[in-house]
Protein backbone atom coordinates (compact mmCIF):
# COMPACT_ATOMS: atom_id res chain seq x y z
CA UNK A 1 0.00 0.00 0.00
CA UNK A 2 1.15 3.11 -0.85
CA UNK A 3 2.03 6.00 1.31
CA UNK A 4 -0.05 8.62 1.24
CA UNK A 5 0.41 10.83 4.73
CA UNK A 6 1.73 13.97 4.66
CA UNK A 7 4.98 14.63 6.58
CA UNK A 8 6.93 17.20 6.08
CA UNK A 9 9.24 19.77 7.78
CA UNK A 10 7.10 23.13 7.51
CA UNK A 11 5.30 25.49 9.78
CA UNK A 12 2.97 26.60 7.14
CA UNK A 13 1.92 24.77 3.36
CA UNK A 14 1.53 28.58 2.41
CA UNK A 15 5.01 28.92 3.50
CA UNK A 16 6.94 27.03 2.25
CA UNK A 17 8.22 28.28 -0.80
CA UNK A 18 9.49 31.56 1.18
CA UNK A 19 10.83 30.21 4.33
CA UNK A 20 12.84 27.99 2.19
CA UNK A 21 14.28 31.12 -0.15
CA UNK A 22 14.88 32.77 3.10
CA UNK A 23 16.87 29.54 4.49
CA UNK A 24 19.12 29.60 0.80
CA UNK A 25 19.95 33.15 1.49
CA UNK A 26 20.88 32.77 5.28
CA UNK A 27 23.44 29.69 4.17
CA UNK A 28 24.51 31.23 1.12
CA UNK A 29 24.83 35.53 2.06
CA UNK A 30 28.53 35.64 0.21
CA UNK A 31 26.92 34.46 -3.56
CA UNK A 32 23.49 35.73 -3.33
CA UNK A 33 20.60 37.69 -2.28
CA UNK A 34 16.92 36.88 -1.83
CA UNK A 35 14.31 39.54 -1.96
CA UNK A 36 10.81 38.65 -0.54
CA UNK A 37 8.67 41.27 -1.44
CA UNK A 38 9.71 40.92 -5.44
CA UNK A 39 10.45 36.91 -5.00
CA UNK A 40 13.21 36.36 -6.70
CA UNK A 41 16.68 35.37 -5.69
CA UNK A 42 19.53 37.59 -7.00
CA UNK A 43 23.04 37.17 -7.51
CA UNK A 44 25.24 39.52 -4.81
CA UNK A 45 27.45 41.36 -6.99
CA UNK A 46 24.57 41.88 -9.47
CA UNK A 47 24.18 43.93 -12.09
CA UNK A 48 27.93 43.17 -13.22
CA UNK A 49 28.40 45.90 -16.30
CA UNK A 50 28.62 44.64 -19.81
CA UNK A 51 28.15 41.05 -18.60
CA UNK A 52 25.37 39.16 -20.09
CA UNK A 53 22.92 37.96 -17.55
CA UNK A 54 21.11 34.70 -16.93
CA UNK A 55 17.70 34.23 -15.65
CA UNK A 56 15.87 31.09 -15.03
CA UNK A 57 12.92 30.41 -13.32
CA UNK A 58 9.81 28.03 -12.91
CA UNK A 59 7.44 26.24 -10.23
CA UNK A 60 9.34 25.35 -6.27
CA UNK A 61 9.83 21.68 -5.77
CA UNK A 62 12.97 21.13 -8.09
CA UNK A 63 15.49 22.30 -5.93
CA UNK A 64 18.39 23.14 -6.18
CA UNK A 65 16.71 24.17 -9.16
CA UNK A 66 16.93 27.40 -10.23
CA UNK A 67 17.72 29.30 -6.93
CA UNK A 68 20.80 26.97 -6.24
CA UNK A 69 22.31 27.54 -9.40
CA UNK A 70 22.59 31.75 -8.64
CA UNK A 71 26.26 32.54 -8.42
CA UNK A 72 29.44 32.44 -10.31
CA UNK A 73 29.37 31.21 -13.55
CA UNK A 74 26.02 30.31 -13.74
CA UNK A 75 22.58 32.12 -12.96
CA UNK A 76 22.41 36.38 -11.69
CA UNK A 77 19.26 35.57 -11.07
CA UNK A 78 15.87 32.94 -9.92
CA UNK A 79 12.49 33.18 -10.39
CA UNK A 80 10.71 30.60 -7.80
CA UNK A 81 6.75 30.40 -8.30
CA UNK A 82 4.44 28.26 -5.70
CA UNK A 83 5.65 25.11 -5.72
CA UNK A 84 4.87 23.57 -9.32
CA UNK A 85 3.06 26.55 -10.46
CA UNK A 86 5.04 29.19 -12.89
CA UNK A 87 5.92 32.09 -11.48
CA UNK A 88 4.38 35.33 -12.33
CA UNK A 89 5.98 38.61 -15.11
CA UNK A 90 6.43 40.66 -11.59
CA UNK A 91 9.23 38.44 -10.56
CA UNK A 92 10.61 37.91 -14.04
CA UNK A 93 10.52 41.64 -14.84
CA UNK A 94 12.06 42.38 -11.47
CA UNK A 95 14.96 39.65 -11.69
CA UNK A 96 15.94 41.29 -15.38
CA UNK A 97 15.96 44.83 -14.01
CA UNK A 98 18.22 43.87 -10.88
CA UNK A 99 20.78 41.74 -13.39
CA UNK A 100 21.22 43.74 -16.16
CA UNK A 101 24.26 45.12 -16.90
CA UNK A 102 23.73 46.66 -20.50
CA UNK A 103 24.51 43.46 -21.77
CA UNK A 104 21.06 42.00 -22.34
CA UNK A 105 19.51 39.28 -20.32
CA UNK A 106 19.26 35.67 -21.26
CA UNK A 107 15.98 34.06 -19.92
CA UNK A 108 16.12 30.09 -19.94
CA UNK A 109 12.81 28.68 -20.04
CA UNK A 110 11.25 25.26 -19.56
CA UNK A 111 8.75 24.27 -22.03
CA UNK A 112 5.65 24.26 -19.87
CA UNK A 113 2.92 25.88 -21.21
CA UNK A 114 2.39 28.50 -17.85
CA UNK A 115 6.23 28.74 -17.50
CA UNK A 116 6.36 30.35 -21.62
CA UNK A 117 2.94 32.34 -21.35
CA UNK A 118 4.85 34.44 -18.05
CA UNK A 119 7.70 34.43 -19.14
CA UNK A 120 6.49 35.66 -22.49
CA UNK A 121 4.67 38.79 -20.60
CA UNK A 122 7.80 39.80 -18.61
CA UNK A 123 10.30 40.03 -21.91
CA UNK A 124 7.54 42.29 -23.64
CA UNK A 125 7.85 43.96 -20.63
CA UNK A 126 11.08 44.37 -20.44
CA UNK A 127 11.58 45.26 -23.96
CA UNK A 128 9.17 48.40 -23.14
CA UNK A 129 11.72 49.29 -20.10
CA UNK A 130 14.33 49.08 -22.60
CA UNK A 131 16.11 45.65 -22.11
CA UNK A 132 17.62 43.51 -24.14
CA UNK A 133 16.29 40.26 -23.79
CA UNK A 134 16.47 36.63 -25.32
CA UNK A 135 14.08 33.82 -24.62
CA UNK A 136 15.19 30.50 -25.07
CA UNK A 137 13.40 27.23 -24.55
CA UNK A 138 14.29 24.19 -23.20
CA UNK A 139 12.91 21.11 -24.34
CA UNK A 140 15.12 18.22 -23.97
CA UNK A 141 12.33 15.59 -22.56
CA UNK A 142 11.95 12.39 -25.08
CA UNK A 143 9.19 11.00 -23.28
CA UNK A 144 7.02 13.75 -24.91
CA UNK A 145 6.18 13.41 -28.83
CA UNK A 146 6.87 16.82 -29.85
CA UNK A 147 3.89 17.35 -32.06
CA UNK A 148 0.65 19.37 -33.07
CA UNK A 149 -0.90 16.91 -30.67
CA UNK A 150 1.02 17.63 -26.94
CA UNK A 151 2.32 21.02 -25.99
CA UNK A 152 5.73 19.72 -27.22
CA UNK A 153 8.61 18.40 -25.30
CA UNK A 154 9.03 19.12 -21.80
CA UNK A 155 12.53 21.13 -20.41
CA UNK A 156 14.30 18.63 -17.74
CA UNK A 157 17.77 18.35 -17.19
CA UNK A 158 19.47 20.14 -19.90
CA UNK A 159 18.08 23.07 -18.30
CA UNK A 160 20.54 22.40 -15.15
CA UNK A 161 23.29 21.52 -18.20
CA UNK A 162 22.78 24.85 -20.23
CA UNK A 163 22.57 27.12 -16.77
CA UNK A 164 25.93 26.25 -16.38
CA UNK A 165 27.56 26.42 -19.84
CA UNK A 166 26.08 29.36 -20.74
CA UNK A 167 26.68 30.76 -17.60
CA UNK A 168 30.20 29.96 -18.23
CA UNK A 169 29.77 31.75 -21.74
CA UNK A 170 28.43 34.85 -20.18
CA UNK A 171 31.25 35.07 -17.18
CA UNK A 172 33.88 34.56 -20.13
CA UNK A 173 32.81 37.94 -21.68
CA UNK A 174 30.39 36.56 -24.08
CA UNK A 175 27.79 38.63 -25.98
CA UNK A 176 24.37 38.32 -25.92
CA UNK A 177 23.85 36.44 -29.53
CA UNK A 178 26.58 33.78 -28.22
CA UNK A 179 25.23 33.22 -24.53
CA UNK A 180 21.59 32.29 -26.34
CA UNK A 181 23.21 30.55 -29.04
CA UNK A 182 25.17 28.24 -26.35
CA UNK A 183 22.04 27.91 -24.20
CA UNK A 184 20.81 26.31 -27.95
CA UNK A 185 23.23 24.09 -28.94
CA UNK A 186 23.25 22.74 -25.17
CA UNK A 187 19.33 22.00 -26.17
CA UNK A 188 19.57 20.78 -29.29
CA UNK A 189 22.29 18.37 -27.99
CA UNK A 190 20.66 17.36 -25.17
CA UNK A 191 18.09 14.47 -24.34
CA UNK A 192 16.53 13.45 -21.07
CA UNK A 193 14.05 10.62 -20.07
CA UNK A 194 12.79 10.07 -16.34
CA UNK A 195 11.40 7.51 -14.65
CA UNK A 196 9.59 7.08 -11.12
CA UNK A 197 9.20 4.91 -8.91
CA UNK A 198 6.61 6.82 -6.29
CA UNK A 199 4.94 10.15 -6.60
CA UNK A 200 5.42 13.18 -4.44
CA UNK A 201 3.50 15.24 -2.20
CA UNK A 202 2.81 18.66 -3.02
CA UNK A 203 2.63 20.68 0.68
CA UNK A 204 -0.50 22.39 -0.89
CA UNK A 205 -2.03 19.44 -1.58
CA UNK A 206 -1.50 17.15 1.13
CA UNK A 207 -1.38 14.60 -0.94
CA UNK A 208 0.28 12.44 -3.36
CA UNK A 209 -0.51 13.59 -7.26
CA UNK A 210 -0.76 9.46 -7.95
CA UNK A 211 -0.49 6.48 -6.55
CA UNK A 212 2.05 4.08 -7.99
CA UNK A 213 0.95 -0.34 -6.92
CA UNK A 214 3.93 -1.93 -5.76
CA UNK A 215 6.34 -3.42 -7.97
CA UNK A 216 5.44 -1.09 -10.76
CA UNK A 217 7.22 1.69 -12.56
CA UNK A 218 6.01 5.08 -14.38
CA UNK A 219 8.17 5.49 -17.16
CA UNK A 220 8.42 9.09 -19.06
CA UNK A 221 7.93 11.04 -16.15
CA UNK A 222 7.99 15.20 -15.99
CA UNK A 223 8.94 16.49 -13.14
CA UNK A 224 5.73 17.78 -11.52
CA UNK A 225 5.08 14.29 -9.50
CA UNK A 226 2.92 13.81 -12.67
CA UNK A 227 2.07 10.27 -13.86
CA UNK A 228 4.32 9.31 -16.98
CA UNK A 229 3.57 8.12 -20.35
CA UNK A 230 2.78 4.59 -19.39
CA UNK A 231 3.47 2.06 -16.46
CA UNK A 232 4.87 -1.15 -16.44
CA UNK A 233 6.29 -3.83 -14.29
CA UNK A 234 9.48 -2.96 -12.25
CA UNK A 235 12.20 -4.32 -13.97
CA UNK A 236 16.34 -4.76 -12.64
CA UNK A 237 18.04 -1.96 -12.89
CA UNK A 238 19.84 -3.32 -15.88
CA UNK A 239 16.14 -3.67 -17.94
CA UNK A 240 15.39 0.56 -16.64
CA UNK A 241 18.45 1.78 -17.72
CA UNK A 242 18.06 0.04 -21.20
CA UNK A 243 14.68 1.71 -21.75
CA UNK A 244 16.41 4.96 -20.59
CA UNK A 245 19.62 4.38 -22.92
CA UNK A 246 17.45 3.55 -25.79
CA UNK A 247 15.07 6.36 -25.51
CA UNK A 248 17.67 8.66 -25.04
CA UNK A 249 20.19 7.79 -27.55
CA UNK A 250 17.67 6.54 -30.74
CA UNK A 251 16.67 10.49 -30.47
CA UNK A 252 19.64 11.95 -30.09
CA UNK A 253 22.11 9.82 -32.40
CA UNK A 254 25.09 10.85 -31.72
CA UNK A 255 28.02 9.61 -34.19
CA UNK A 256 30.00 6.50 -32.83
CA UNK A 257 33.13 7.91 -31.21
CA UNK A 258 31.25 11.20 -29.76
CA UNK A 259 31.92 12.26 -26.72
CA UNK A 260 29.22 12.83 -24.40
CA UNK A 261 27.99 14.10 -20.82
CA UNK A 262 26.08 11.47 -19.10
CA UNK A 263 23.86 12.92 -16.27
CA UNK A 264 22.19 10.87 -13.51
CA UNK A 265 19.30 12.65 -11.63
CA UNK A 266 17.66 11.80 -8.80
CA UNK A 267 13.80 13.46 -8.41
CA UNK A 268 14.40 13.90 -4.42
CA UNK A 269 13.43 10.81 -2.66
CA UNK A 270 16.24 8.10 -4.59
CA UNK A 271 19.65 7.81 -2.66
CA UNK A 272 22.71 8.29 -4.25
CA UNK A 273 23.68 4.60 -3.71
CA UNK A 274 21.04 3.85 -6.41
CA UNK A 275 21.99 6.58 -8.57
CA UNK A 276 25.85 5.29 -8.97
CA UNK A 277 24.32 1.87 -9.05
CA UNK A 278 22.15 3.15 -12.52
CA UNK A 279 25.35 5.43 -13.63
CA UNK A 280 27.50 2.02 -13.81
CA UNK A 281 24.97 0.65 -16.34
CA UNK A 282 24.64 3.88 -18.31
CA UNK A 283 28.15 4.27 -18.45
CA UNK A 284 28.59 0.70 -20.10
CA UNK A 285 25.63 1.33 -21.92
CA UNK A 286 26.85 4.06 -23.28
CA UNK A 287 30.17 2.77 -23.86
CA UNK A 288 28.46 -0.32 -25.44
CA UNK A 289 26.74 2.23 -28.06
CA UNK A 290 29.68 3.81 -29.22
CA UNK A 291 30.06 7.04 -27.40
CA UNK A 292 32.58 7.93 -24.53
CA UNK A 293 31.01 9.73 -21.70
CA UNK A 294 33.87 11.85 -20.82
CA UNK A 295 31.78 13.58 -18.22
CA UNK A 296 29.28 13.30 -16.11
CA UNK A 297 27.04 14.88 -13.01
CA UNK A 298 25.17 12.22 -10.45
CA UNK A 299 22.90 13.96 -8.11
CA UNK A 300 19.65 15.24 -6.61
CA UNK A 301 19.78 18.59 -9.26
CA UNK A 302 16.20 19.00 -10.57
CA UNK A 303 13.66 17.03 -8.17
CA UNK A 304 10.45 16.50 -8.18
CA UNK A 305 9.97 17.25 -4.35
CA UNK A 306 10.48 13.78 -2.62
CA UNK A 307 9.66 11.42 -5.91
CA UNK A 308 11.94 8.14 -5.84
CA UNK A 309 13.17 7.96 -9.59
CA UNK A 310 15.75 9.29 -12.02
CA UNK A 311 16.37 10.72 -15.07
CA UNK A 312 19.08 10.17 -17.88
CA UNK A 313 19.96 13.55 -20.02
CA UNK A 314 22.57 12.70 -22.80
CA UNK A 315 24.29 16.19 -24.22
CA UNK A 316 26.31 15.42 -27.13
CA UNK A 317 29.70 17.34 -26.36
CA UNK A 318 32.15 19.38 -28.29
CA UNK A 319 35.41 21.17 -27.69
CA UNK A 320 33.46 24.21 -26.92
CA UNK A 321 30.71 22.58 -24.48
CA UNK A 322 33.47 20.56 -23.13
CA UNK A 323 35.58 23.56 -22.14
CA UNK A 324 32.53 26.02 -20.78
CA UNK A 325 31.17 22.54 -18.47
CA UNK A 326 34.76 22.62 -17.32
CA UNK A 327 34.95 26.34 -16.60
CA UNK A 328 34.84 27.34 -12.82
CA UNK A 329 31.08 27.30 -10.92
CA UNK A 330 29.98 28.59 -7.19
CA UNK A 331 26.73 28.03 -7.15
CA UNK A 332 24.47 26.59 -3.81
CA UNK A 333 24.08 24.07 -5.94
CA UNK A 334 27.02 23.26 -7.79
CA UNK A 335 30.79 24.20 -7.16
CA UNK A 336 34.08 23.42 -8.85
CA UNK A 337 37.34 25.35 -9.35
CA UNK A 338 36.00 28.49 -7.63
CA UNK B 1 -41.10 44.75 -23.18
CA UNK B 2 -39.23 44.70 -20.25
CA UNK B 3 -36.52 47.53 -20.13
CA UNK B 4 -33.27 46.16 -20.13
CA UNK B 5 -31.32 45.28 -16.72
CA UNK B 6 -28.24 48.01 -16.34
CA UNK B 7 -25.15 46.35 -15.53
CA UNK B 8 -22.30 48.36 -13.81
CA UNK B 9 -19.03 47.77 -11.79
CA UNK B 10 -21.17 46.37 -8.65
CA UNK B 11 -22.09 43.89 -11.21
CA UNK B 12 -18.07 43.07 -12.10
CA UNK B 13 -17.65 43.17 -8.58
CA UNK B 14 -20.11 40.44 -7.26
CA UNK B 15 -19.03 38.42 -10.55
CA UNK B 16 -15.69 38.06 -8.66
CA UNK B 17 -16.80 37.49 -5.32
CA UNK B 18 -19.20 34.73 -6.49
CA UNK B 19 -16.23 33.38 -8.54
CA UNK B 20 -14.03 33.92 -5.86
CA UNK B 21 -16.29 31.34 -3.42
CA UNK B 22 -17.44 29.30 -5.67
CA UNK B 23 -13.69 28.08 -6.47
CA UNK B 24 -12.93 28.00 -2.99
CA UNK B 25 -15.87 25.70 -2.08
CA UNK B 26 -14.72 23.37 -4.95
CA UNK B 27 -10.86 23.75 -4.19
CA UNK B 28 -10.15 20.45 -3.56
CA UNK B 29 -12.52 18.98 -6.55
CA UNK B 30 -10.55 21.02 -9.22
CA UNK B 31 -7.13 19.90 -7.05
CA UNK B 32 -8.36 15.98 -7.91
CA UNK B 33 -9.29 16.98 -11.12
CA UNK B 34 -5.69 18.32 -11.78
CA UNK B 35 -4.24 15.51 -9.97
CA UNK B 36 -5.51 13.24 -12.08
CA UNK B 37 -3.96 14.59 -15.38
CA UNK B 38 -2.06 17.69 -15.16
CA UNK B 39 0.05 18.74 -11.43
CA UNK B 40 -2.22 19.05 -8.57
CA UNK B 41 -2.69 22.94 -8.35
CA UNK B 42 -5.33 24.39 -10.16
CA UNK B 43 -7.61 24.86 -7.40
CA UNK B 44 -5.39 25.93 -5.40
CA UNK B 45 -3.94 28.81 -7.94
CA UNK B 46 -7.44 30.02 -8.83
CA UNK B 47 -8.52 30.09 -5.29
CA UNK B 48 -5.30 32.55 -4.36
CA UNK B 49 -5.70 34.73 -7.94
CA UNK B 50 -9.42 35.49 -7.06
CA UNK B 51 -9.14 35.88 -3.58
CA UNK B 52 -5.79 38.51 -4.68
CA UNK B 53 -9.07 39.48 -7.34
CA UNK B 54 -11.47 41.08 -4.83
CA UNK B 55 -9.19 42.51 -2.30
CA UNK B 56 -7.70 44.53 -5.28
CA UNK B 57 -11.38 45.25 -6.37
CA UNK B 58 -12.19 46.14 -2.68
CA UNK B 59 -12.68 50.34 -2.50
CA UNK B 60 -12.95 50.57 -6.14
CA UNK B 61 -16.78 50.60 -6.56
CA UNK B 62 -16.94 53.95 -8.22
CA UNK B 63 -14.54 52.54 -11.39
CA UNK B 64 -16.12 51.75 -14.24
CA UNK B 65 -16.86 47.82 -14.83
CA UNK B 66 -14.43 47.84 -17.93
CA UNK B 67 -11.72 49.43 -15.83
CA UNK B 68 -12.60 47.06 -13.19
CA UNK B 69 -12.43 43.70 -15.55
CA UNK B 70 -9.03 44.78 -16.41
CA UNK B 71 -7.52 45.78 -12.70
CA UNK B 72 -9.10 41.83 -11.87
CA UNK B 73 -6.98 40.74 -15.05
CA UNK B 74 -3.93 42.21 -14.19
CA UNK B 75 -4.01 40.97 -10.75
CA UNK B 76 -4.87 37.68 -11.84
CA UNK B 77 -1.49 37.56 -13.94
CA UNK B 78 0.46 38.85 -11.03
CA UNK B 79 -0.66 36.59 -8.18
CA UNK B 80 -1.46 33.16 -9.97
CA UNK B 81 1.60 31.39 -12.39
CA UNK B 82 0.54 28.78 -14.10
CA UNK B 83 -0.99 28.82 -17.26
CA UNK B 84 -4.43 29.57 -15.88
CA UNK B 85 -3.21 33.14 -14.15
CA UNK B 86 -1.93 34.51 -17.60
CA UNK B 87 -4.62 32.94 -19.49
CA UNK B 88 -7.53 34.44 -17.15
CA UNK B 89 -5.80 37.36 -16.88
CA UNK B 90 -5.56 37.93 -20.68
CA UNK B 91 -9.16 37.22 -20.93
CA UNK B 92 -10.42 39.96 -18.07
CA UNK B 93 -8.49 42.59 -19.78
CA UNK B 94 -9.20 41.93 -22.78
CA UNK B 95 -13.12 41.79 -21.75
CA UNK B 96 -12.83 45.02 -20.36
CA UNK B 97 -10.99 46.93 -22.68
CA UNK B 98 -14.12 46.33 -24.85
CA UNK B 99 -16.20 48.43 -22.40
CA UNK B 100 -13.98 51.46 -22.29
CA UNK B 101 -14.89 53.99 -19.66
CA UNK B 102 -18.78 53.54 -20.16
CA UNK B 103 -20.53 53.35 -16.54
CA UNK B 104 -22.74 50.50 -17.31
CA UNK B 105 -23.34 47.60 -19.98
CA UNK B 106 -26.01 45.76 -21.54
CA UNK B 107 -26.24 42.07 -22.61
CA UNK B 108 -25.04 42.84 -26.08
CA UNK B 109 -22.03 44.23 -24.35
CA UNK B 110 -21.23 41.41 -22.66
CA UNK B 111 -21.38 38.79 -25.57
CA UNK B 112 -18.43 41.18 -26.70
CA UNK B 113 -16.68 41.05 -23.25
CA UNK B 114 -17.13 37.06 -23.46
CA UNK B 115 -16.28 36.73 -26.90
CA UNK B 116 -12.83 39.13 -26.60
CA UNK B 117 -12.06 37.21 -23.53
CA UNK B 118 -12.49 33.92 -25.24
CA UNK B 119 -10.60 35.50 -28.81
CA UNK B 120 -8.07 36.25 -25.83
CA UNK B 121 -7.93 32.81 -24.86
CA UNK B 122 -7.51 31.23 -27.77
CA UNK B 123 -4.82 32.89 -29.05
CA UNK B 124 -2.69 33.17 -26.06
CA UNK B 125 -2.97 29.40 -25.67
CA UNK B 126 -2.96 28.43 -29.14
CA UNK B 127 -5.88 26.29 -28.39
CA UNK B 128 -8.47 24.84 -30.50
CA UNK B 129 -11.91 23.27 -29.56
CA UNK B 130 -11.52 19.95 -28.80
CA UNK B 131 -8.17 20.43 -27.04
CA UNK B 132 -9.43 19.41 -23.71
CA UNK B 133 -8.76 22.73 -22.24
CA UNK B 134 -11.03 25.98 -21.11
CA UNK B 135 -11.81 26.92 -24.15
CA UNK B 136 -14.26 23.70 -24.70
CA UNK B 137 -16.28 25.01 -21.82
CA UNK B 138 -15.96 28.70 -22.89
CA UNK B 139 -16.77 28.11 -26.37
CA UNK B 140 -19.97 26.93 -26.56
CA UNK B 141 -21.27 29.51 -23.33
CA UNK B 142 -19.87 32.22 -25.70
CA UNK B 143 -22.25 31.12 -29.22
CA UNK B 144 -25.48 30.30 -26.58
CA UNK B 145 -24.88 33.42 -24.99
CA UNK B 146 -24.68 35.57 -28.22
CA UNK B 147 -27.67 33.79 -29.79
CA UNK B 148 -29.70 34.08 -26.72
CA UNK B 149 -29.26 37.62 -26.91
CA UNK B 150 -30.11 38.31 -30.06
CA UNK B 151 -32.88 36.18 -29.75
CA UNK B 152 -34.37 38.75 -26.95
CA UNK B 153 -33.27 37.39 -23.99
CA UNK B 154 -32.81 38.77 -20.63
CA UNK B 155 -28.94 38.88 -19.71
CA UNK B 156 -29.46 37.16 -16.69
CA UNK B 157 -32.03 33.99 -18.46
CA UNK B 158 -29.40 34.23 -21.39
CA UNK B 159 -26.37 33.36 -19.24
CA UNK B 160 -28.24 30.39 -17.46
CA UNK B 161 -28.47 28.73 -20.87
CA UNK B 162 -24.69 29.78 -21.32
CA UNK B 163 -23.75 28.70 -18.14
CA UNK B 164 -25.62 25.23 -18.48
CA UNK B 165 -23.62 25.13 -22.51
CA UNK B 166 -20.53 25.44 -20.12
CA UNK B 167 -21.39 22.63 -17.99
CA UNK B 168 -22.04 20.37 -21.24
CA UNK B 169 -19.01 21.67 -22.53
CA UNK B 170 -16.98 20.81 -19.75
CA UNK B 171 -18.83 16.86 -19.35
CA UNK B 172 -17.47 16.76 -23.08
CA UNK B 173 -13.92 17.26 -22.18
CA UNK B 174 -13.79 13.73 -20.57
CA UNK B 175 -13.65 11.06 -23.69
CA UNK B 176 -10.80 13.79 -25.14
CA UNK B 177 -7.25 13.31 -25.39
CA UNK B 178 -5.82 16.64 -24.36
CA UNK B 179 -3.76 18.35 -26.74
CA UNK B 180 -2.68 21.99 -25.06
CA UNK B 181 -1.10 22.09 -21.35
CA UNK B 182 0.07 19.40 -18.79
CA UNK B 183 -2.39 17.32 -20.00
CA UNK B 184 -0.92 16.33 -23.11
CA UNK B 185 2.32 14.90 -21.60
CA UNK B 186 -0.26 11.72 -20.68
CA UNK B 187 -1.26 11.35 -24.45
CA UNK B 188 -4.01 8.44 -24.54
CA UNK B 189 -4.07 8.86 -20.73
CA UNK B 190 -5.79 11.70 -20.51
CA UNK B 191 -8.78 10.20 -21.47
CA UNK B 192 -11.91 9.42 -19.32
CA UNK B 193 -10.87 12.75 -17.30
CA UNK B 194 -12.55 15.72 -17.18
CA UNK B 195 -10.59 18.91 -17.64
CA UNK B 196 -9.96 21.10 -14.48
CA UNK B 197 -9.63 24.24 -16.61
CA UNK B 198 -12.71 23.73 -18.51
CA UNK B 199 -14.93 22.86 -14.87
CA UNK B 200 -13.30 26.09 -13.13
CA UNK B 201 -14.28 28.29 -16.39
CA UNK B 202 -18.28 26.25 -15.85
CA UNK B 203 -18.28 27.67 -12.35
CA UNK B 204 -16.76 31.01 -13.63
CA UNK B 205 -20.36 31.23 -16.31
CA UNK B 206 -22.31 30.09 -13.33
CA UNK B 207 -20.87 32.83 -10.95
CA UNK B 208 -21.63 35.57 -13.55
CA UNK B 209 -24.92 33.92 -14.19
CA UNK B 210 -25.52 34.58 -9.95
CA UNK B 211 -23.67 38.45 -10.32
CA UNK B 212 -26.37 39.37 -13.13
CA UNK B 213 -29.31 37.86 -11.83
CA UNK B 214 -28.55 39.62 -8.09
CA UNK B 215 -28.12 42.93 -10.37
CA UNK B 216 -31.53 43.03 -11.52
Amino acid sequence: MAETKMRKFMNDPANVVKESLAGLAAAHPNLLRYDSAAQIVVRKDAPKQGKVALISGGGSGHEPLHGGFVGLGMLDAACPGEVFTSPVPDQMLAATKAVDGGAGVVHIVKNYTGDVMNFKMAAEDAADDGIKVSAIVIDDDVAVQDSLYTAGRRGVGATVLAEKIAGAAAESGADLTTVSDTVKRVNERARSFGVALSSCIPPAAGKPIFDLPEGEIELGIGIHGEPGRRRAQLGSAAEVVDVMVEAVMSDLKPSRGSQVLAFVNGMGGTPLIELYLLYAEVDRKLRAAGVEPVRNLIGDYITSLEMAGASLTVLHLDDDLLRLWDAPVHTPGLRWGA
Amino acid sequence: MPIEQALNGATVISWMREIESSVRAQRDYLTQLDSAIGDGDHGTNVTRGFASVVEALNGEKDAPPGRLLILAGRTLVSTVGGASGPLWGSALRSGGRVLGDSPTFDGQQLVEVLAAALASIKELGAAAPGDKTMVDALEPAVDKLRGEVAAGAQPAAALASAAAAAEAGMEATVPLQARKGRASYLGERSIGHQDPGATSTALILRALERAVAASS
